[in-house]
């Protein structure tokens, strides 16, 4: 597969060049052969305009697409090369999932036994093989999105593989099979793979990048655990990670972060400790009960404990703050007053709603 | 307060030649919330249908307070539902969304829309009064659906998986507000179906786990989580669902049938030697360099903060669940540390017989 390439790709539907008149704000942007990129964010954030921009459907109001050695900003779809997943199953109906997966081999004049033995391979592997004779109509919404990704996998020289919410249609309770074959597929042949999706568990699962997108801008892009780990901002500590991060209003004095009138210790070297306000970021995972005061241990109240089976979410108010903890089952959970430990390593500073960098 | 509830007896319903309910009975208390947690086709949904009185059970039959209530009209049945689509008036507004059930009933237009006002307070859609249903986002549909439901001040509200097309971000947060929104409805019966356990066990007083029509157990969601009847029940209140091996316990040691063995542990001490089926969580499983038992990765899933990886093991296929995002490819080597005092034995029937 291919490596795609944006270079100055912006896109303003008006074709204004103002800040507000972006749908998709300039950037430069490589994508690796061989790996997964989620596009993640909520409607109207720019990501599939983006991804309209890689498969041609819209052409971009500046800078250049490049798939591989090659700028295909000008090329239609159709000669780009790529395998595309909508929302919706695109198939043929009246014909028999067979006759769906084959088609792009016919239509290339593949001899009919290397057909046969392509369609054989991936139906397997899709688990449709049992299916190949049935008309596609017939079939379920996600065995009809799995022909549509077929479909792409039976070329072998396609650029990159798109997708679009893929699983947008596919009943609730099938999504997580889907979400498995897919993924499965997508490990074994280490297909270039765009992804767009707005829920954050298909983006962590599937990509080794995520692009959080917000606004027409890329916010903060990276591996899952990297998001995880270093939010960019306040906004990806809320929306990765569940329960979301915790946020306390603290202010840098010297190299300490001062919250509710105690100084804490941080992993941050003392001149990098903004001075004023900033907040602590700390996610629920990392904060634990103690037995003994100490550093960087705070008096905290128990004031709400959720049971959700292997874990517990206690919520406790330390210095007039509220804060989730997660606790395994086994873990015990204190009653009443507690003391609330935050580990040096695990705190995050942000100033205006920006991660403080570490190094 | 009255003591109202709603029972009912050897409840049965086929529809097509499938069982959906298979002689159920239970009763269920006003004041207090039930999450009735099963797979796809569990018989949720008509076990909620023939509650709301939109389909008549074959067999058995409900009451309400002793009084014979199948058979009763739907709108003579007290009952308000909210579904997993969000379904809402598309031609009136929000606010006469909400309003609706209180017009019918013959509220004044003035004081139907002042309580409809609170209602979307309460739900925190202040200020979209005027705006259509198809202006808001899904979530917001829901809520409005929410809020009419509770605008019919039922005695009973049956909410049939009303998170399942939200995103999780979305869930999360409908999750919190529900145990503010349901805690203090005293004079009500609410029964909440959902497929995921950890929101059956943070919401419901009590669960009722169902199974291809039929009612498992029953119970404080503490207690069944931590003392599963079966090995059907503890593969469903688990996410994944539990690990099950099969194995035997003989010269006071636990054998798995691929042939590994460990130490008894102290629950199990008084099991009679024979064969078993024992049962591990996900999260009770340990990644750990130094674990006897070796697997590899088939695939690595994250949800929330968790990562589960589905491994392929010298004891058979496994599922772990780590805390944190750990991006492992296919086919990774790993080391698995299993604690047998985590275990949980079954008959080869599937009864529970030792929990730890």
């Amino acid at each position: 597969m291919a490596q795609i390439t944006l270079k100055q790709i912006g896109h303003s539907y008006s074709g204004g060049t103002r800040p507000g008149d972006y749908a998709l704000c300039p950037l430069d942007m490589t994508w690796h052969d061989g790996r997964t990129y989620a596009l993640l964010g909520p409607s109207g954030c720019g990501k599939t305009t983006m991804l309209n921009i890689v498969s041609g459907i819209v052409t971009p109001s500046q800078g250049r697409v490049w798939f591989d050695q090659r700028d295909v900003t000008g090329l239609p779809t159709a000669r780009r090369n790529i395998a595309q997943v909508f929302q919706f199953p695109v198939i043929y109906g009246s014909k028999t999932v067979y006759q769906n997966l084959a088609f792009p081999l016919v239509c290339r004049k593949w001899a009919s036994d290397r057909i046969r033995r392509k369609v054989g391979e991936i139906a397997d592997l899709l688990d449709l093989g049992a299916k190949l004779g049935k008309p596609a109509r017939g079939l379920t919404a996600d065995e009809k999105q799995l022909i549509s990704l077929g479909r792409g996998l039976v070329r072998e020289d396609v650029s990159a593989v798109l997708m679009d919410e893929p699983l947008t249609v596919i009943d609730p309770q099938m999504k997580f099979h889907l979400r498995r074959k897919l993924k499965e597929i997508n490990d074994r042949f280490k297909l270039t793979l765009v992804y767009v999706t707005h829920d954050q568990d298909e983006a962590m699962t599937f990509a080794s990048e995520i692009l959080v997108m917000s606004g027409g801008r890329v916010v903060q892009s990276g591996p899952p655990e990297h998001l995880f780990e270093f939010p960019q901002t306040t906004y990806v500590g809320y929306f990765i990670g569940s329960p979301a991060m915790n946020f306390l209003d603290a202010e840098g004095q010297g190299d300490r972060a001062v919250f509710a009138g105690i100084p804490l210790t941080t992993a941050y070297p003392g001149d990098r400790v903004p001075q004023g306000a900033i907040r602590i970021g700390v996610r629920p995972e990392y904060l634990e009960f103690v037995a003994t005061a100490g550093e960087n241990v705070l008096a905290a109240m128990v004031v709400d404990v959720q049971d959700h089976g292997g874990v517990r979410i206690v919520e406790v108010e330390v210095g007039g703050a509220r804060v989730k903890v997660k606790l395994a089952r086994e873990k015990p959970v204190p009653e009443g007053p507690a003391l609330l430990r935050l580990p040096p390593g695990k705190i995050r500073l942000y100033r205006d709603g920006e991660l403080v960098p570490l190094d | 307060m009255l003591a109202v509830t709603l029972n009912a007896e050897n409840l049965s319903v086929s529809l097509d030649g499938t069982v959906h309910l298979d002689h159920v009975d239970f009763t269920l208390a006003r004041g207090r919330l039930y999450t009735v947690i099963g797979r796809t086709l569990a018989g949720k949904s008509t076990l909620l249908r023939v509650i709301a009185g939109l389909l008549e059970p074959d067999s058995g039959r409900i009451t309400l307070d002793k009084r014979q209530f199948s058979g009763l009209p739907v709108w003579r049945r007290d009952v308000a539902m909210v579904y997993q689509q969000f379904i809402n008036y598309p031609h009136l507004s929000v606010l006469d969304n909400v309003a609706f059930p209180l017009r019918r009933r013959g509220t004044p237009k003035h004081e139907a829309r002042r309580r409809a006002g609170e209602l979307l307070m309460r739900v925190g859609l202040e200020g979209f009064e005027t705006r259509r249903p198809s202006q808001l986002s899904g979530g917001q549909q829901q809520r409005v659906a929410l809020a009419r439901a509770l605008a019919k001040q039922a005695g009973i509200l049956l909410l049939d998986e009303p998170l399942v097309n939200l995103d999780y971000k979305l869930r999360e947060q409908f999750r919190e507000e529900f145990r503010g929104l349901f805690a203090g409805q005293a004079d009500m019966i609410v029964v909440y179906t959902t497929t995921e356990i950890g929101e059956a066990m943070m919401l419901g007083h009590e669960i009722l786990v169902l199974h291809e029509g039929r009612l498992l157990q029953m119970g404080r969601p503490a207690d069944v989580f931590e003392r599963p009847a079966s090995t059907t029940v503890a593969e469903i209140v688990n996410d994944p669902p539990m690990n099950l091996l099969d194995g035997h316990i003989a010269d006071n040691t636990l054998h798995f049938s691929s042939g590994m063995g460990a130490t008894l542990p102290l629950h199990m001490v008084a099991l009679p030697p024979g064969r078993y089926r024992f049962g591990i969580r996900a999260n009770d499983l340990e990644m750990r360099p130094d674990g006897a038992i070796g697997g590899e990765v088939i695939v690595a899933e994250v949800s929330g903060s968790e990562t589960f990886l589905h491994l392929d093991t010298a004891i058979g296929p496994l599922a772990v669940k780590c805390e944190g995002i750990h991006p492992l490819a296919l086919r990774t080597q790993v080391r698995l540390a299993l604690e047998p005092e985590r275990l949980f034995a079954f008959s080869p029937e599937g009864g529970l017989v030792a929990a730890p």
